[in-house]
């Protein structure tokens, strides 16, 4: 149905109208506006401007004067060894990591959905307590716990295990920093998957159980497919965080033993420590583009219909 | 549910939260004993003589009251700027047609993923010509909006009613009244959430405080606790130790307090 058009003056008034709204809706955004401009989307196009110069500790005053060398800073990057041992160690991270949180999550989440009454709320603060605490203090305490005589070896100890030195050992600093790391991120996950696992219709699975379906069959064919939103997004922004990761080497092994624990965002710290920040914003960037491909890789994965 | 299967749940669960909740545990006993007791081997899990050294060493020697502080001023800053700003321009979001509204909400949403690790040197390098490098503003204006806080607060006023914000306007109010008097005081549970999620952020927060605080006297705890960690201190357990707990116990007080409002912002923003 098409109205009639309206007189003149009611359009122009409807116009003046919305041309108020439109300065009154930009003035309830100017704070946010300048902020973001300034301090986020500002500093996004420089990291990428800048990795393409030789800008260092020395421009800080001028940073405009310096010289553009194109793709000088990545071609360093990949030459040196450290960087690319630091991706390889941060695919590590994400690659065991992300699989490994989201399963023990998972796991939780489905236990605390069926059966359990009683002390849910209990369970589900303890879970999910770690989240809450600063990554530095847990480091902290964690280091004093993977000490050769420390309490996880302690606990070994007694089922008749004898724990390596856990942070000194080349093989074992990383597999530690991704047990501490699942410990710390798994209650984030459980929570999400609780909330997908109450959008489970419960007739699916009665409706199954009739007809002769087991435990296992029924959380492949039916929990899973539907549970798959919610685990794309926790893949991702498990990804995108492990991606990221910082504090743990930087408080607990420095990086070491052999940078065998050095990630992409210490390196990139270290660079800017020592005052190459043209280099560091470059290192930054790779790992950015590396955040954006993981995105799109788990969005094909686990997006997909079918 | 059969009464056999949930028994073996429960221990399941329990056996996982004892493996959770213990390096809490252990941490906070530990910042009771003195360094010596606690490299003794092999050692004894409860404090065999508390102590209260470590703290009087934190608060005294070192300099955590300064730490606590700065760690208190710019969150409580960092949360009020927050509140103010993503509540004004989640308003307009949620509740005003005009135009480039989808441009504003685009920019909200492309960066919620952007970590800080690929925009700090620039950052640094802008911090440092305004003259912002070792200052409070240095360490608070750059969090002073949190696209996941704009996303929070539009998600909410979403949902509040379109019917009471017309009859605010046949009443001849302006939007700025309608914003004060109606829909703030009806955001109280996203105001809740959002000033638990900022706060949070700001106290845990890392990487820009290490990068921007140059001098010891503009440290966060963090910053503190990870650089003492790392330098001439690091050989002391029950210092370190002492230094983790206040960081993190009241936090996990908070947290056990408040405990509905952190489930509820992970429902409203699907982000922690």
């Amino acid at each position: 149905m098409t109205a009639s058009a309206p007189s003149t003056p009611a359009r122009r008034n409807t116009a003046r109208r919305a041309r108020r709204m439109t300065w009154i809706a930009w003035g309830f955004a100017t704070p946010f506006l300048v902020l973001f401009l300034v301090f986020m989307a500002g500093p996004i196009v420089a990291s990428f401007a800048m990795s393409f110069t030789d800008l260092t500790t020395r421009d800080l005053e001028t940073p405009f004067a310096v010289n553009l060398i194109g793709f000088d800073n990545y071609v360093r990057l990949f030459e040196d060894p450290r960087f690319v041992r630091s991706i390889l160690n941060t695919l590590a991270f994400v690659v065991i990591g992300v699989p490994l949180t989201m399963g023990v999550a998972l796991a939780v989440a489905i236990a605390l959905n069926t059966g359990i009454q009683r002390f849910r709320t209990v369970f589900r603060v303890g879970y999910y307590a770690p989240v809450v605490t600063s990554i530095v203090a847990i480091a902290i305490v964690w280091r004093f716990i993977l000490q050769p005589d420390g309490l996880l070896n302690g606990a070994l100890s007694l089922v008749g295990i004898e724990g390596p030195n856990w942070l000194q050992s080349t093989t074992w600093a990383l597999p530690a920093l991704i047990l501490m790391a699942v410990w710390r991120n798994l209650g984030t996950l459980m929570v999400i998957f609780l909330a997908g696992l109450q959008g489970v219709p419960r007739e699916h699975h009665e409706a199954a159980m009739v007809d002769g379906a087991n435990a296992w069959q029924r959380f492949v064919n039916i929990t899973l497919p539907a549970m798959r939103p919610p685990m794309l997004f926790a893949a991702v922004i498990t990804g995108i965080g492990y991606l990221q990761f910082f504090e743990e080497p930087f408080v607990m092994t420095r990086g070491g033993p052999l940078d065998s624990t050095l990630s992409t965002a210490m390196y990139t710290y270290q660079q800017f420590g020592f005052g190459n920040y043209s280099l560091a914003s470059a290192a930054s960037y790779v790992l950015f583009l590396g955040i954006v491909v993981l995105s799109l890789i788990q969005f094909r994965v686990l997006g997909k219909k079918d | 549910m059969t009464r056999r299967r949930s028994w073996w749940l429960y221990l399941v669960l329990t056996a996982g939260l004892i493996v959770m909740v213990m390096p809490f545990v252990w941490m906070f006993i530990s910042a009771f004993k003195s360094t010596p007791e606690i490299r003794q081997h092999p050692t004894s899990f409860w404090p065999i003589d508390p102590t209260l050294d470590n703290f009087a060493e934190l608060f005294g020697r070192l300099d955590f009251t300064t730490f606590f502080a700065n760690s208190t001023i710019v969150a409580v800053c960092v949360t009020l700027g927050n509140i103010a700003f993503s509540s004004m321009v989640g308003y307009a979001l949620a509740k005003l047609q005009f135009r480039g509204k989808r441009l504003l909400f685009g920019m909200v949403l492309t960066t919620l993923m952007i970590p800080g690790v690929v925009t700090f040197v620039p950052l640094f390098v802008l911090t440092a010509n305004l003259g912002l490098v070792n200052t409070y503003p240095g360490l608070i204006l750059p969090f002073l909006i949190t696209p996941v806080g704009v996303f929070l607060m539009r998600q909410f006023m979403i949902g509040l009613p379109d019917d009471i914000i017309e009859a605010a306007r046949i009443d001849g109010a302006s939007e700025w009244r309608i914003f004060l008097r109606v829909i703030l005081p009806l955001c109280g549970p996203a105001i809740a959430t959002l000033t638990i999620l900022t706060f949070l952020g700001s106290w845990n927060n890392f990487l820009w405080p290490l990068v921007v605080a140059t001098s010891e006297e503009m440290y966060t705890l963090p910053v503190a606790l990870a650089l003492y960690s790392i330098s001439q201190n690091a050989a002391q357990y029950g210092l370190m130790l002492a230094g983790a707990v206040v960081v993190v116990v009241p936090v996990l007080v908070v947290f056990v307090l408040l405990q509905r409002y952190f489930v509820q912002g992970i429902a409203l923003t699907g982000i922690k």
